[in-house]
C-alpha cells in the first residue's frame, strides 16, 4: 500500500503544532491590537453631524477662541455646547442660504435643539471636570488631540484609563501659567511667522506629543504655584465616585 | 451572647438576664435577650439567608459552573448606541451646564410652611435641603421633606384629569363644572360645598373668600387627619380664642411633655428639635444642661429623648395633668380626678418645674383632649412660662376651625339633601381617612356633582365624578405660612410632569378669573402689601424664600376667669385596654403610602418598614397571652384581632419595651387600595376603628390572638454590631460628666487600645499633609428622626428593595440609625440612637481582603469604592466589623424598564444625582462621605489656589440634621468645628479596641436626671 502522508506531512504537522501553540498568543495579541486600534477607540474616526462643522475653519482660519462657543469649559466640568442662538450670532448674517446650515435655521425657526452626535465620551462612572484642567493651564489639544486643525470633528485620544493615568501620574511637563491653556491657538492661527516655542509646535500639529524635559523641568515650579499634590491625583476617588 | 444552649426563656429569665448584666445594661432588642438564632444569624452574618455553595449538590454545581462559564464573557458584550448631545436653542440665563442651580421655595406639611432650597440640574430638580433663613428650618429638614422629592417623579401619580375614570380635558371639566354651578346662581350657592386641608396659603384663603362672596350661602368645610384639634379647642377652652401657640424651647430649662412629640410631630417640629438641642449640647466644662420628663403612651422621640420617662396610658394624661395643676395651686375644681401613677415621680417633676420660673414648660399632646391643653395653659401661666417659653400669636391658619367638626357638618348637611356640588381640594383623601363613624364613603354618593383634586387617583377619586390631578409643591406657583407665621412664596422649579392644576388654578377657574398661577400669586401679593416697588420686593422674597416680617403677631391671652368651672367633666381611665391612635411615623395619615422611600426607612422607634403593627408592650403581651411561656418576643408578628365595639381588625403585633402597659398603640395611614404600586397592600388599615368621638384614643379594646403569624418586618437586628460586653453606645449622667469627663475606666485610660497589626503600613494617612476628613456624632443630640437617612439616600441614588429583600438583610441604607435600649427595666428602658455611617477607617479592615483593590484608601483618609473594579466577592462587607457595607444583589437601581417595586423607572430616573454613579447589579457600596461634595469644593479651591474652608463640604446627612448632631470637616484644621468636636473628653470611638482607627468618632449621650428621682 502506498504511503498515505508524503514525507512532508511530517513538516506540516509539526508546523501546525507549533501553531496550535502560537495561536492563542497571537489570537490574544491581534485581540491587544484591535483594543487599541481606532476600530475600537474611535480615534481620527469622524462621526457624522447633522451639519458638518468645521473646528479648522471656526478656530484657525477665523480665529474665533474655543471659549466663543465652549463657554463654561473655565467654569463647570461640561465644558459646554453651543446654543443654536450662538451660532446664529453669525449665521444670521453669513451663509444666511447655505443648505448645510439648513438644520441650523430650523431650529432656530422651530426652537427645537440640535442633537449632535457625541464625539468624546467617558464611562459614566468616571467624572471627568473641564474647568480644573483648564484652570490649570492644560491645553485642549492634550485630551482633544489636534483639534483646531480638524476639518470634522473626530476623537483625538483613546481615553483609555492608562492614557489618563501618565498625565495624572507626571503632570508637570502639562502646566501653563494661569490663564494661558489656550493662548498658542492665537500664535498658530496668526499669518505671521510663528512664534511658538517647539513645544508649543508640536502640541498644535502632533498628535503624539509628549512634552520635552526642558518642559517638565520648568513645570515644577507651576506644581508648587498651583499647590498640586500628586500623589492625591492618583486617588480613584478624584475620578470615581 | 454566644451560648445557643436551649434555657427556659421566658420574661422572667430575660429580666433575670438583665439583672445580671454586670456594668451597662445595653440591649438592642427582645430578640437578643432571648438569644433567638434569628438575631445570632443577624449578627454573624451580614447578609443571612443566602444559599451557600455547601447547600447545592454536585449537579447543580455543575451545571452552574458550566453556564456561567459559558456565559461569562457576554456580559461585557454589547454595542454602545450613538449618544446624542443636545445643547439649548437659547441658553436660559445663570444656568451653567453642569453646574446645579439652588432656589428657595417652601413645601407645606399638614399645611404648614418649612423653607427649602432646591438643586436643579439644568431644569431637573434633584435635592431638598432647608432654608437656613426660615424659621421653621434653619437650615434642617425631617424625613419628609426630603422624600418629597421622590413624590415628584413617582410614576404612579395621576396623570390626566378624569371623568368616571374615563380621561377627559380641562376645558370639558370647566364646562361641566360652570353647567353644576349654573343652577346654583338663584340660591346663592346653597348647594355648594369646599372640602379642603388646613389653609395656610393667603392666596387660597382669599380665592375660596371670594368664591364665598360669589356664593354667599355657600360654605367651606376643612377635614385633615393631622389637624391639632384638640390644640385649638383647648386654647378656645383656656384663654378665650384659638390663639396659635409657639413654644420657645431656647429658652426651656425644664420641660414636661404630656403625651407630647414636640420633636417629630408638630408644624413647627424641625426648629423645635434644634432649639430644644441647642440647650442640651455637652461640651468641655458644661455643668448643666436643659432637663425634660416625658410621659407618654408610646415611646417616641421625643420620650427617647427624655431624662425621664414615665409610661402612661393616654387615657391617664389628664388625670395627670390636674395631678400637676393642683400641685402647682391652681384651682381645678373639687371633683378633679387624681392619678395613682407614680406619685413620687409627678412630684418631683413638678417641684423641679417650679424652682425655674420663666424657664419651664409643660407641652401637652395633639391628641390629648382640650382639657388637657386647658390645664396646660393654665400651667404655664402659673409656671410664668407665658411671653417667655412659650408664646401666643394670632392664627396662622386662615380659618382656625376644628376639622373633625367642621367634616361632621359637610355631612350632616349632604345627609340633609343640601348638598348638590362638592369640591375636595388638596388630597386630603377623605374616603380614607375620615373617621369610621362618618361613613364618608357613602354619604358622598348622595352629592350629585363631586370633584376631587389631588395628586394621586386614590380612595377618594374614585368615588368622585372628576379627578383633576394636583400638582406637586415643586410645580405650581403658590404660598404658605409657617408655625410662627412666616410666609413663604411657594416657587415651581419644573413645569407640571403631567397634566394637573394648583388648588389656586382650580379655584381661579371656579372664580371665573381663569389666570395662571404665577399671575395668581402676583395679584395677591400685591394686594397684600408688598411694601415698597413690588418687583424688587417680589424677587428678593423668592431669593430668600420667606416674606420679610411676616410672622404673625404676638398676643396677650390668660385664662379667662374660672377655667375649673370650664371643664369638661373628665373622662374616667378605666383599667381595661386602651387603644392609641397615632399617624404613621414615616407615612403620615396615609398620603405618602406611595413613596417609596418612606415606606422602606424603618420607623424611628419600631424600626418596622413596609408594614405597621399592633404596638404593645412585653407585659400586655405576656398578659393577652400572646406568646408561649412567656416569652414576648414571641409576639411580634403574631395575628391578633382588635375588637372596638362592633369594629374589628385583624393585625400583626409588635412587641416594644417601653410601650405602656395596657395600651395598645396603632399607627394610621397603611391599608391603602388605591394609590400606586408601592402604597397599595402594604399592612394593615386602622381607619376603620376611629371614630369621630375618640379620634386618638379609647378605652374599650378586646385583642384576641388569631393564631396566625405575619411576616412582619423590622430592621432592628440587621446590621448588629457584635457586642459582647462593649459599649457601642455611650450613656453618662451630667454629674459622671463632671466627675470624669473621659468617660473611661480609669486603667483604660492608662493604656489606650494599642495593637500590632499583620499589616503593617506606613501611616500614609497620618502624615498626610493636606485636608483629613473626619466626623463627629453627637449621641447626646441625635434625636433618631431619620432625616439623615432619606437625605443619603436622595444625595447617593441609594435605590429602593422591597419588603422580600429588606428580609434578608439587604436594605441599601449607607446609613442607619442603631437603636440601643439601656437599662434593667424590660417595661421602661432608656433609649439610645446612635447613627452609623461608613467609618473610614485609617487601619480599614475591608481593604486588604479586596482582591482586585476596588477599595482603598486615598490620601485625605477617605475609604474608597471603586464600582467599576469591585467583582462583588463580598469579602470587603465580611470583614467589616461595622457592617456599613451594602452589596447590590439585583439590579435594584440600574433598572431598565420597571423598577423592583415593579413601577415604570422612567420618571425615577430624573431623581438620580447626576454627580454620582448609579450603581449596578453585583456591586459593593457604602457611605463615601459625600465625595461628590468633597471634589466639588475642593475644584473649587483649587482654581482660587486655597485651601477647602471649614464648612464648605457638608455632608448631605449633616445638611439634613435638626439637631446639628453630626459635624463633617477637616480634622488637620485644629480650629475647624470637626476638631474642636473631636477634642471634647467624651469623644469616643466605636470599636475601639479592634485598632481600626475611624475618622468617624462619636460624643457620649449625657443624660440630666433629677437627683430627686430615682432611677432604677
Amino acid at each position: 500500500m502506498a504511503q498515505v502522508f508524503p514525507p512532508a506531512a511530517n513538516s506540516a504537522a509539526r508546523a501546525s503544532l507549533l501553531g496550535a501553540m502560537a495561536l492563542p498568543v497571537l489570537l490574544t495579541m491581534a485581540g491587544m491590537a484591535l483594543t487599541r486600534s481606532s476600530y475600537n477607540t474611535h480615534v481620527n474616526v469622524a462621526i457624522e453631524q447633522p451639519i458638518p462643522f468645521s473646528h479648522e475653519h471656526h478656530a484657525t482660519e477665523l480665529g474665533i477662541d474655543c471659549r466663543y462657543c465652549h463657554t463654561s469649559v473655565e467654569k463647570s466640568a461640561f465644558a459646554g455646547i453651543p446654543p443654536t442662538h450662538t451660532c446664529m450670532s453669525c449665521h444670521s448674517q453669513i451663509w444666511t442660504n447655505s443648505p448645510l446650515l439648513e438644520p441650523l435655521r430650523e431650529s432656530y425657526r422651530k426652537g427645537i435643539p440640535l442633537k449632535w452626535n457625541r464625539v468624546n465620551k467617558l464611562p459614566e462612572f468616571v467624572y471627568f471636570n473641564h474647568s480644573i484642567h483648564v484652570n490649570r493651564g492644560i491645553n485642549c489639544n492634550n485630551c482633544h488631540g489636534p483639534i483646531e486643525k480638524m476639518n470634522l470633528t473626530a476623537k483625538g485620544k483613546p481615553f483609555f484609563m492608562s492614557w489618563c493615568l501618565e498625565c495624572h501620574r507626571n503632570p508637570e511637563g502639562y502646566l501653563r501659567k494661569p490663564g494661558t491653556a489656550l493662548d498658542i491657538y492665537r500664535e498658530g492661527q496668526s499669518n505671521l511667522p510663528h512664534k511658538l516655542d517647539p513645544d508649543d509646535e508640536r502640541l498644535l500639529y502632533d498628535q503624539d506629543y509628549k512634552p520635552s524635559a526642558e518642559r517638565v523641568e520648568k513645570g515644577k515650579e507651576l506644581m508648587e504655584y498651583y499647590h498640586i499634590k500628586k500623589d492625591q491625583l492618583t486617588d480613584c476617588w478624584v475620578c470615581h465616585r | 451572647m454566644h451560648d445557643h444552649d436551649e434555657q427556659p426563656h421566658n420574661l422572667d429569665s430575660m429580666r433575670s438576664k438583665l439583672q445580671g448584666k454586670d456594668g451597662a445594661q445595653y440591649w438592642r432588642s427582645l430578640e437578643e435577650l432571648a438569644g433567638t438564632d434569628e438575631f445570632q444569624r443577624f449578627v454573624d452574618d451580614e447578609f443571612p439567608h443566602r444559599a451557600t455553595l455547601l447547600e447545592l449538590d454536585r449537579r447543580q454545581f455543575l451545571t452552574l459552573m458550566g453556564s456561567s462559564l459559558a456565559l461569562a464573557g457576554l456580559t461585557g458584550c454589547r454595542i454602545l448606541p450613538q449618544d446624542k448631545i443636545v445643547p439649548y436653542v437659547k441658553a436660559p440665563e445663570e444656568v451653567i451646564a453642569g453646574k446645579p442651580l439652588t432656589y428657595a421655595t417652601a413645601i407645606s406639611l399638614g399645611g404648614y410652611a418649612h423653607g427649602v432650597l432646591v438643586e436643579s440640574h439644568e431644569g431637573r430638580p434633584t435635592k431638598i435641603e432647608g432654608n437656613p433663613g426660615h424659621p421653621a428650618s434653619l437650615g434642617a429638614t425631617n424625613a419628609f421633606m426630603q422624600a418629597a422629592m421622590h413624590t415628584l417623579y413617582d410614576p404612579d401619580r395621576a396623570r390626566a384629569i378624569t371623568n368616571v375614570a374615563v380621561a377627559s380635558t380641562w376645558d370639558d371639566f370647566l364646562a361641566a363644572t360652570s353647567k353644576a354651578l349654573e343652577g346654583q346662581t338663584a340660591s346663592k350657592g346653597a348647594g355648594i360645598r369646599l372640602l379642603t386641608e388646613t389653609v395656610t396659603s393667603p392666596t387660597l384663603a382669599a380665592q375660596i373668600r371670594e368664591f364665598l362672596t360669589k356664593y354667599p350661602n355657600a360654605e367651606w368645610h376643612q377635614y385633615d387627619t393631622s389637624s391639632a384639634d384638640n390644640v385649638k379647642a383647648g386654647a378656645r377652652l383656656a384663654l378665650g380664642s384659638p390663639v396659635n401657640v409657639v413654644y420657645k424651647f431656647d429658652k426651656a430649662a425644664r420641660v414636661l411633655s404630656l403625651d407630647s412629640d414636640f420633636l417629630m410631630t408638630m408644624p413647627g417640629s424641625v426648629r423645635y428639635a434644634r432649639d430644644f438641642t441647642n440647650g442640651r449640647r455637652v461640651r468641655k466644662g458644661t455643668r448643666e444642661i436643659n432637663r425634660l420628663y416625658a410621659i407618654e403612651s408610646m415611646p417616641t422621640l421625643t420620650g427617647a429623648l427624655a431624662d425621664h420617662r414615665l409610661p402612661a396610658k393616654s387615657s391617664d394624661i389628664e388625670a395627670i395633668a390636674y395631678s400637676i395643676a393642683q400641685g402647682l395651686g391652681i384651682d381645678v375644681g373639687s371633683s378633679a380626678p387624681t392619678t395613682k401613677l407614680a406619685p413620687p415621680w409627678i412630684a418631683a417633676a413638678v417641684k423641679d418645674l417650679n424652682a425655674h420660673p420663666g424657664e419651664s414648660l409643660v407641652v401637652p399632646g395633639e391628641q390629648q383632649p382640650p382639657s388637657v391643653h386647658a390645664l396646660c395653659h393654665a400651667i404655664n401661666e402659673k409656671l410664668g412660662a407665658v411671653g417667655k417659653t412659650v408664646v401666643y400669636t394670632e392664627p396662622v391658619e386662615a380659618e382656625a376651625v376644628e376639622h373633625v367638626a367642621s367634616l361632621n357638618d359637610l355631612l350632616a348637611d349632604i345627609h340633609a339633601g343640601h348638598v348638590q356640588a362638592l369640591f375636595i381640594l388638596g388630597g386630603s383623601n377623605p374616603a380614607f381617612t375620615a373617621p369610621a363613624d362618618f361613613a364618608f364613603a357613602d354619604t358622598l354618593r348622595r352629592v350629585r356633582f363631586k370633584v376631587y383634586h389631588g395628586i394621586y387617583a386614590d380612595e377618594t377619586a374614585a368615588l368622585c365624578d372628576w379627578h383633576v390631578p394636583d400638582t406637586h409643591f415643586l410645580e405650581a406657583w403658590s404660598d404658605a405660612r409657617a408655625f410662627d407665621g412666616t410666609a413663604s412664596i411657594v416657587q415651581p422649579l419644573i413645569e407640571p410632569l403631567y397634566v394637573s392644576k394648583s388648588a389656586h388654578e382650580v379655584m381661579a377657574a371656579l372664580n371665573d378669573k381663569p389666570l395662571p398661577g404665577y399671575d395668581i400669586l402676583r395679584e395677591s401679593w400685591k394686594a397684600l402689601g408688598g411694601a415698597g416697588d413690588f418687583d424688587t420686593w417680589w424677587r428678593k422674597t423668592l431669593y430668600q424664600g420667606f416674606v420679610d416680617g411676616s410672622a404673625a403677631k404676638e398676643v396677650q391671652a390668660t385664662i379667662q376667669g374660672s377655667l375649673a368651672s370650664r371643664l369638661p367633666q373628665p373622662v374616667s381611665a378605666g383599667s381595661g385596654l386602651e387603644i392609641n391612635f397615632r399617624l404613621d411615623p414615616t407615612l403620615g395619615d396615609g398620603r405618602w403610602a406611595n413613596n417609596a422611600w418612606l415606606q422602606e426607612l424603618p420607623k424611628p422607634v419600631t424600626k418596622l418598614v413596609w408594614d405597621n403593627a399592633a404596638i404593645m408592650s412585653p407585659a400586655t403581651a405576656t398578659e393577652l397571652k400572646l406568646c408561649p411561656a412567656d416569652r414576648p418576643d414571641q409576639a411580634t408578628g403574631s395575628m391578633v384581632e382588635l375588637s372596638l365595639g362592633n369594629r374589628k381588625l385583624k393585625m400583626p403585633v409588635y412587641i416594644l419595651p417601653g410601650h405602656a402597659a395596657n395600651s395598645v398603640t396603632v399607627h394610621v395611614g397603611y391599608g391603602r387600595t388605591k394609590t400606586g404600586l408601592v402604597g397599595a397592600d402594604h399592612g394593615f388599615n386602622p381607619y376603620p376603628l376611629r371614630t369621630s368621638a375618640a379620634p386618638w384614643f379609647s378605652g374599650g379594646l378586646k385583642v384576641s390572638p388569631t393564631g396566625e403569624k405575619y411576616d412582619l418586618l423590622s430592621t432592628h437586628y440587621h446590621n448588629s454590631i457584635e457586642m459582647l460586653d462593649r459599649e457601642l453606645a455611650r450613656v453618662r449622667t451630667i454629674e459622671d460628666f463632671i466627675k470624669n469627663p473621659k468617660l473611661t475606666e480609669p486603667d483604660e485610660e492608662e493604656n489606650p487600645p494599642e495593637y500590632d497589626t499583620l499589616f503593617r503600613e506606613p501611616d500614609t494617612y497620618r502624615d498626610w499633609e493636606g485636608a483629613k476628613w473626619g466626623m463627629s456624632i453627637d449621641l447626646q443630640t441625635c434625636i433618631g428622626c431619620n432625616a439623615c437617612v432619606v437625605a443619603c439616600q436622595a444625595e447617593n441614588n441609594i435605590p429602593t428593595v422591597g419588603k422580600d429583600q429588606v428580609s434578608r438583610g439587604r436594605e441599601m441604607h449607607w446609613i442607619r440609625i442603631d437603636r440601643y435600649f439601656k437599662g434593667k427595666d424590660l417595661e421602661n428602658p432608656q433609649v439610645v440612637f446612635q447613627p452609623v455611617p461608613c467609618m473610614h477607617c485609617e487601619r480599614a479592615p475591608c481593604e486588604p481582603v479586596c482582591p482586585v483593590a476596588a477599595t482603598t484608601h486615598s490620601h485625605e483618609g477617605l475609604n474608597q469604592m471603586v464600582y467599576n473594579r469591585c467583582v462583588g466577592t463580598r469579602y470587603c462587607s465580611n470583614n467589616c466589623p461595622y457592617k456599613v457595607r451594602r452589596f447590590n444583589f439585583l439590579n435594584y437601581a440600574n433598572h431598565h424598564d420597571v423598577n423592583e417595586l415593579g413601577q415604570e423607572a422612567a420618571p425615577l430616573k430624573l431623581l438620580n444625582n447626576p454627580n454620582v454613579t448609579v450603581r449596578s447589579r453585583g456591586v459593593m457600596e457604602k457611605c463615601s462621605y459625600c465625595v461628590q461634595r468633597i471634589n466639588a469644593a475642593r475644584i473649587e479651591a483649587k482654581k482660587d489656589r486655597r485651601n477647602i474652608k471649614d464648612g464648605e463640604v457638608v455632608t448631605a446627612c449633616e445638611q439634613a440634621c435638626p439637631t446639628q448632631a453630626i459635624i463633617f470637616g477637616d480634622i488637620a484644621d485644629a480650629n475647624s468645628r470637626v476638631s474642636k468636636a473631636k477634642r471634647q473628653d467624651h469623644d469616643y470611638t466605636l470599636l475601639a479596641d479592634l485598632n481600626t482607627r475611624p475618622r468617624t468618632t462619636y460624643m457620649a449621650k449625657i443624660r440630666n436626671p433629677n437627683p430627686e428621682i430615682s432611677t432604677e
